[in-house]
């Protein structure tokens, strides 16, 4: 019971949305999955939310190393879901100005943009940024012309680097119109346009088979391991 | 203190100097302004709650850049209609604290660091369930199941739902609750049917569309012609001609050879041993440009987190042309200084 | 030599960091003063970009979907910035979505920095709108296949669709000549080719704007099911260059606002330190090779 009915819903729900791209008559159907399927992704929002509270609540209570940052994320957490449910802050919309709820919940002066423009945005920005520092490292601890695929792989990184600044320009502008596709520039797009769509579209390819034969799988009911193993 | 925890240490009180002084000189730092705003509507008479029809009006206040502040105050000192954002300001502020905070891990992990981290997670979480919430639950799930409700008090103009929608949302918030049983002490197996109904309708999406959209139409666009004659005004010429037709060649040859190196079933010997090893250096090249891109990509975001620090927080350029003559002012006083 | 060598052996990692940091934060300074910036030869696909909004007649419904959080704003806000600022001076119509729940603050703040501050005449709701968010990823894209009201019933302001002007038409992403996403990761541009480009039979056009780090896995769709691609910030900075060109007064008396000229600004740190990535390449491998060579004369 445990495991026939959720790999039934399954098969259902995945051959509605296989036909209905076959068969015009279904398509209704596979809309309707597909809009069911957007609200539970919605709910799914809210299930991370509270997961991630249960967690750092549970680390609180068991006193964990490091769980005074526990208590912070768990009071940034419970003072965005209180100002962006209940619109802090928020002004009216001059559409329904009568409904105190009407307001757009990102508009500017409220509570709830203030916490994304001055922490949300400069910590997650700053946090992508930090690669470029460890990519540099990398690059100068790893990369290594040992043999012929390192070699090429970091000459394509150079002509890269090169071709997509103006360095490219300055180290092979001077070069003759009939020598053009030698410009560190012209190369760049020819390797792109070529080696990179050549190895990228292998992998397109290998991945498009891999995936069509694991939802397959599942449809058939042959794969079940997304149950995972008890019951 | 050890030689490089000397330097370090240098280096960090020459920028706290350097901080220090440019709090000091200048046109000012890291500043907020907003200007107030007086909106009005019109609200109709209702005759259902009874209520008369009646004119709202409330206050906004609208972030500015500072040179709009400027001007005002240049053409009336008293005027209060643009004024200094004390949220806006500290909010910029504590923006400028968590970039330095999330940099100076860089160095080693710290207090601050972690700060931010924490902050990000608890903030986050709970801004995608508030977005989760207004966006998709309340016009589609409540908007469906208790329209009356979201019409009278959040969205009036919302269509009455049909009874199909009704009953496919009814659907929605019972797999919805079964989806929350997983947060429940017992009875989170419940949960594995709503999960069974998102991996069904994605495993029946993913397949047309993995075959459809790549494995045939990459297939199509792979197989060109390997002699593709390239004409000006109806004249075939030459150069263009071996260069295209060339580059068709290429990628034919290397999308075949990459796909017989992932080909595992067939002993990489003979022709296909050489064919997969020619497989291998167009990954390598692929490689080599996708280095290339990254490397490209995260030193843009790097480029946008210090032009944040320059401009809106200490105000040493002004490449937007945000607080003109002033900024101008400030940078010149820091090299002066310098 | 050999001390360099030495040095280069055990050179602590925060001396490659403060190295990456002056080699941005230089040209940085350096431009914000002088507001100079480098010049820009558009590539075939960032020209293929414009060229597919500019072959549109005005007035044409365009979808804009922003498919990205401030993460990679660095990016692709100038992208979005540029994209706007074209369809906006032809007189498209633009009709804004997100897939990113990030992503309507995100098109509220490039409608304001854009269309609000240069194009007042454009009307919200008539010229623009934001339809905001919607969860589901690629279940959004099927459902709009066939009926984009039923994925976005309303608009960020809370109207209904069926009542918004710019709307008017509209019933499913076919009925879009044109469809621009701006893409971070997933989902982004390669779902919309897999689930509405391919799905529609070739109906529907698109062109992107990505990240560095998905141009080289979007190139093999160009230009057979992308028509066209700004990839990473110099896709950005060509492009941009493309529409200040071709908005630029006919004598060049006016140069273009400054905040059009945010991803050719970027372009300088960009040099900096991709040269920095370069030199660090050679220094590392010079250590290597050295240090080899020490070591194979030790033994031998």
């Amino acid at each position: 019971m445990r495991r026939m009915v959720p790999m039934w819903i399954a098969i259902i729900a995945g051959f509605a949305m296989l036909l209905s791209a076959f068969f015009p008559m279904t398509e209704s159907l596979g809309e309707t999955f597909g809009d069911v399927f957007n609200v539970v992704a919605a709910i799914a929002f809210i299930l991370g939310a509270g997961s991630l509270a249960k967690v750092n609540l549970a680390k609180v209570s068991r006193r964990d190393p490091g769980w005074g940052f526990a208590v912070v994320t768990l009071i940034c957490f419970t003072i965005t879901i209180v100002v962006g449910l209940g619109k802090f802050g928020v002004p009216q919309n001059p559409q329904f100005a009568a409904l105190p709820w009407s307001g757009e919940k990102e508009a500017e002066g409220g509570a709830f943009a203030w916490i994304y423009a001055y922490a949300l945005v400069p910590i997650t920005a700053t946090m992508f940024a930090l690669l470029a520092f460890y990519v540099a490292s990398a690059a100068f601890r790893a990369f290594r012309a040992k043999n012929l695929e390192a070699i090429l792989l970091l000459s394509t990184a150079f002509i890269i680097l090169l071709g997509r600044t103006f360095a490219g320009v300055v180290l092979t502008g001077w070069l003759p119109d009939w020598a053009s596709g030698l410009r560190l520039e012209n190369l760049s797009v020819y390797i792109m346009q070529v080696f990179n769509t050549a190895g990228n579209r292998a992998i397109i390819i290998g991945i498009a088979l891999g995936v069509s034969a694991t939802s397959l799988r599942i449809l058939l009911g042959i794969d079940r391991s997304w149950m995972g193993s008890g019951d | 203190m050890s030689g490089p925890t000397r330097t370090w240490a240098i280096i960090i009180a020459v920028i706290i100097v350097l901080l220090g002084v440019r709090m000091s000189i200048g046109g000012g730092m890291g500043r907020a302004y907003s200007q107030r705003l007086e909106q009005k509507a019109e609200v109709p008479a209702n005759s259902q709650t009874n209520t008369p029809a009646r004119t709202i009006t409330w206050t906004e206040w609208h972030a500015v850049q500072p040179k709009i502040y400027f001007a005002a105050q240049r053409a009336d000192p008293q005027q209060t209609q643009v004024a200094f954002s004390w949220s806006d300001t500290i909010g910029l502020w504590i923006g400028a604290f968590f970039t330095l905070a999330v940099f100076s891990f860089l160095y080693r992990d710290n207090a601050g660091y972690r700060l931010a981290e924490a902050v990000i997670i608890g903030v986050s979480a709970a801004y995608w369930g508030v977005i989760g919430f207004w966006d998709t639950l309340m016009p589609k799930l409540f908007g469906a199941l208790v329209p009356s409700f979201v019409q009278a008090h959040v969205m009036p103009s919302l269509p009455n739902p049909s009874t199909a929608t009704v009953i496919a949302m009814t659907f929605a918030l019972v797999l919805g609750v079964l989806l929350l049983m997983r947060l429940a002490p017992k009875g989170g197996w419940i949960s594995l049917w709503p999960m069974a109904f998102i991996i069904g309708v994605t495993a029946g999406l993913k397949i047309v569309s993995h075959i459809e959209g790549d494995l045939v139409a990459q297939t199509v666009a792979t197989f060109k012609p390997l002699i593709s004659p390239q004409r000006i005004e109806g004249v075939v010429e030459i150069w263009p001609t071996v260069w295209a037709s060339l580059a068709n060649t290429l990628v034919v040859v290397g999308v075949l050879c990459c796909l017989t190196y992932f080909f595992f079933s067939v002993d990489h010997k003979g022709v296909v041993g050489r064919a997969a090893r020619t497989g291998i250096m167009y990954l390598m090249i692929t490689f080599g440009a996708a280095f290339g891109f990254t490397v490209m990509g995260r030193v843009a975001l790097l480029a946008a987190r210090i032009e944040f620090l320059f401009d809106d927080w200490l105000w040493l350029i002004d490449p937007a042309g945000k607080r003109t003559i002033e900024v101008a002012a400030s940078a010149v006083s820091m090299l002066c200084w310098w | 030599m050999k001390t360099l060598v030495a040095i280069l052996e055990k050179l602590d990692r925060r001396w490659i960091f403060l190295a990456m940091a002056l080699a941005v934060a230089g040209p940085i300074l350096i431009i914000g003063i002088t507001g100079k910036t480098l010049p820009e030869t558009p590539t075939p696909a960032a020209r293929a970009v414009y060229n597919a909004i500019e072959s549109l007649p005005p007035g044409s419904p365009i979808l804009l979907s922003f498919d990205f959080d401030p993460g990679s704003g660095g990016e692709l806000l100038p992208m979005a910035t540029s994209l706007v600022h074209q369809c906006a001076a032809r007189g498209h119509r633009m009709i804004f979505i997100a897939l990113w729940p990030l992503g309507p603050t995100l098109i509220d703040q490039t409608i304001k920095k854009v269309i609000q501050s240069d194009y007042p005449n454009l009307k919200e709701g008539v010229d623009y709108v934001n339809l905001g968010f919607q969860s589901g990823n690629e279940a959004v894209m099927k459902v709009i296949l066939t009926d984009f009201r039923k994925a976005f019933p309303t608009t960020k302001s809370g109207s209904a669709v069926s009542t918004v002007a710019a709307m008017k038409g509209i019933e499913r992403v076919s009925d879009f000549p044109l469809l621009i996403t701006i893409s971070a990761g997933y989902p982004g541009a390669k779902e919309w080719i897999q689930y509405v480009v391919s799905s529609s039979g070739g109906k529907v056009k698109m062109v992107t704007g990505c990240t560095g780090v998905q141009t080289p896995q979007l190139f093999p769709y160009y230009p057979a099911q992308l028509n066209g691609m700004l990839g990473a910030i110099k896709g950005a900075a060509e492009y941009e260059a493309l529409v200040n060109e071709s908005l630029a007064p006919k004598d060049h008396s006016a140069a273009p606002n400054p905040k059009y000229l945010e991803a050719q600004r970027r372009m300088g740190p960009q040099l900096g330190a991709h040269l920095l990535m370069v030199a660090l390449i050679i220094l590392g491998n010079i250590a290597f090779f050295a240090a080899r060579k020490t070591k194979a004369g030790a033994t031998s």
